[in-house]
């Protein structure tokens, strides 16, 4: 590992302007994803810049019935918040569902979001890959990818996003708020990661002088909402696929809906094709398969991860009826 | 840290003195950056119990409890430690008498060669505190769904599903997993 230097950060706007003036400098949080990547030489960062004593740890009402997550929440604490547990709890049950106990209690809220992919070639500084050395080339295209990309991947990368929580911000349109030295700027939590098109090596929208200060959430949405992820083992392991649902079920038709699928993409995949399909249309299984099969009816599976779509597709078809189900049950907190 | 007389990346240090709280005892120790809470306890401190399987977060044997709660500590690095309290499984005895913990992972046979028990103890130790404090787990049962679900805040009993969930961070290759999760099985309320 390279040597490098370390500062703790008293405050935002001081770590910002540090961050800014210095290209080789990183933002270190819970560390769990950064400090991996440095001891397989992935990132060389010559500054670390610690944030993770910066007091952004609230979970906060803010008015309109938001609610703020500071950036410096750990998994572990914001899964088990009272709120979250009764009033979002695909957020909840996304973050249970990824890492381990360990893990959850260091990661914050913002590394989850900034975490980078787990494709091996990524992680193998040995191998060409256009995230980690741009224009070198992509070898999981006709190598390893059965965990990789089916849709809106591009011929330079086949990364999949490994966070469970980034896919249910983008069920529940939440924000996200980002700090640079000119100022604050929110962007919706779909805008937030991209697709790889022709720049892979850019995750998501977020500037190097930027610091991710908080999540925010818009009032839970009417209905019920869920999480469902397939890996390949029972606990601790990325998703193949993955899906995270709000459905609100009234006289047995879709009043409201929002899908999302992980595990699938560059980024978390907002199902807007089905939510389209499904609005106003009867709350029953078959809906909800033509609507994911609408939506799946874009992937563009490699030789080895076909298996995702109907995976993906079974995925939302049980968690929506599960859903519809569980809406002739009282509901909490909304 | 002011900005305007931040030196080049180049000329920074790239070691720094700290101090780590390890079972009671403040040790002062100056470490280069790279070095991560585990290489410190071993290599700086003499303190072995904690083990690098790993080294990458996936096997947990370096697990330990960083101001109460367990962490990877190959993960975490020792300057961003700074100040904290650390037990490692050299701090769970009371003296010569075991943790109950400890005696139960040796009545139950929670283990073959060992490898992986510092590790599996100190895990152990704060999925206790975690169910106490009523953390949810990923197979815990939301509140309102009716199926037995604990109050949000109040304990979460730790049954052997509620138990295997938590400890998915803990590998054994030994495959002791089922004397390990009958051991904190026994410890638990």
């Amino acid at each position: 590992m390279r040597p490098f230097g370390y500062v703790r950060a008293d405050d935002v706007e001081t770590a910002i302007a540090t961050v800014a003036t210095e290209p080789d400098a990183r933002f270190l949080g819970g560390g769990t994803n950064l400090v991996d990547l440095m001891k397989l030489g992935v990132e060389r960062p010559g500054l670390l810049v610690d944030v993770s004593r910066l007091p952004l740890t609230g979970i906060d009402p803010v008015g309109d019935g938001k609610l703020r997550i500071g950036a410096n929440v750990r998994n572990s604490d914001l899964a088990a918040h009272p709120l979250i547990r009764a009033r979002y709890p695909v957020l909840s049950q996304a973050l249970l569902a990824g890492a381990s106990g360990q893990l959850r209690n260091a990661a914050t809220t913002g590394g989850n979001l900034l975490q980078r992919t787990r494709c091996l070639y990524f992680q193998d500084v040995s191998k060409p890959c256009n995230k980690r050395a741009p224009g070198s080339g992509c070898p999981a295209r006709e190598g390893i990818h059965r965990d990789l990309a089916v849709l809106g991947h591009s011929e330079h990368c086949v990364a999949t996003n490994p966070s469970d929580l980034a896919v249910a911000l983008a069920a529940l349109d939440a924000s996200v708020v980002l700090r640079g030295p000119d100022g604050e700027r929110t962007v919706a939590a779909t805008a937030f990661h991209r697709l790889p098109a022709d720049l892979p090596e850019r995750d998501t929208v977020i500037a190097h002088d930027e610091l991710l200060t908080a999540v925010e959430l818009p009032a839970p949405p009417p209905g019920r909402s869920a999480y469902r992820k397939a890996r390949d083992r029972a606990s601790y392991a990325f998703a193949l696929a993955s899906v995270a649902a709000v459905l609100d079920v009234q006289g047995g038709t879709v009043r409201e809906v929002r899908l999302a699928f992980g595990g699938l993409a560059h980024k978390p995949w907002r199902a807007t094709v089905a939510e389209q399909a499904l609005l106003g249309a009867p709350a029953t299984e078959e809906s909800f398969r033509h609507a994911a099969d609408a939506e799946l009816a874009a992937a563009r599976p490699l030789r080895d991860n076909g298996f995702k779509v109907p995976l993906a597709r079974n995925l939302a078809v049980r968690v929506l009826a599960s859903l519809a189900d569980a809406n002739h049950m009282p509901q909490l907190g909304s | 840290m002011a900005t305007t007389s931040t030196p080049p990346v180049e000329h920074r240090p790239t070691a720094s003195q700290i101090t780590l709280r390890v079972n009671g005892a403040a040790h002062r120790l100056t470490v280069d950056h790279r070095t991560t809470v585990l290489d410190a306890l071993r290599e700086h401190l003499g303190l072995i119990g904690a083990k690098k399987g790993c080294d990458h977060g996936q096997c947990g044997a370096c697990t330990v409890l960083i101001d109460g709660h367990r962490i990877n500590s190959c993960l975490t690095l020792a300057v961003a430690a700074d100040g904290a309290q650390i037990t490692t499984v050299e701090g769970l005895s009371d003296g010569e008498q075991p943790h109950p913990l400890q005696r139960a992972f040796l009545d139950h046979d929670g283990f073959q060669c060992g490898y992986c028990t510092p590790g599996q103890l100190c895990s152990a130790i704060g999925v206790l505190a975690e169910a106490a404090d009523g953390h949810p787990s990923h197979v815990t049962p939301l509140p309102g769904t009716g199926s037995g679900a604990p109050p949000p805040g109040s304990p979460v009993p730790l049954t052997s599903s509620e138990i295997r969930e938590r400890m998915s961070g803990n590998l054994c290759r030994c495959g002791a997993y089922t004397n390990i999760v009958d051991a904190i099985e026994e410890v638990a309320p």
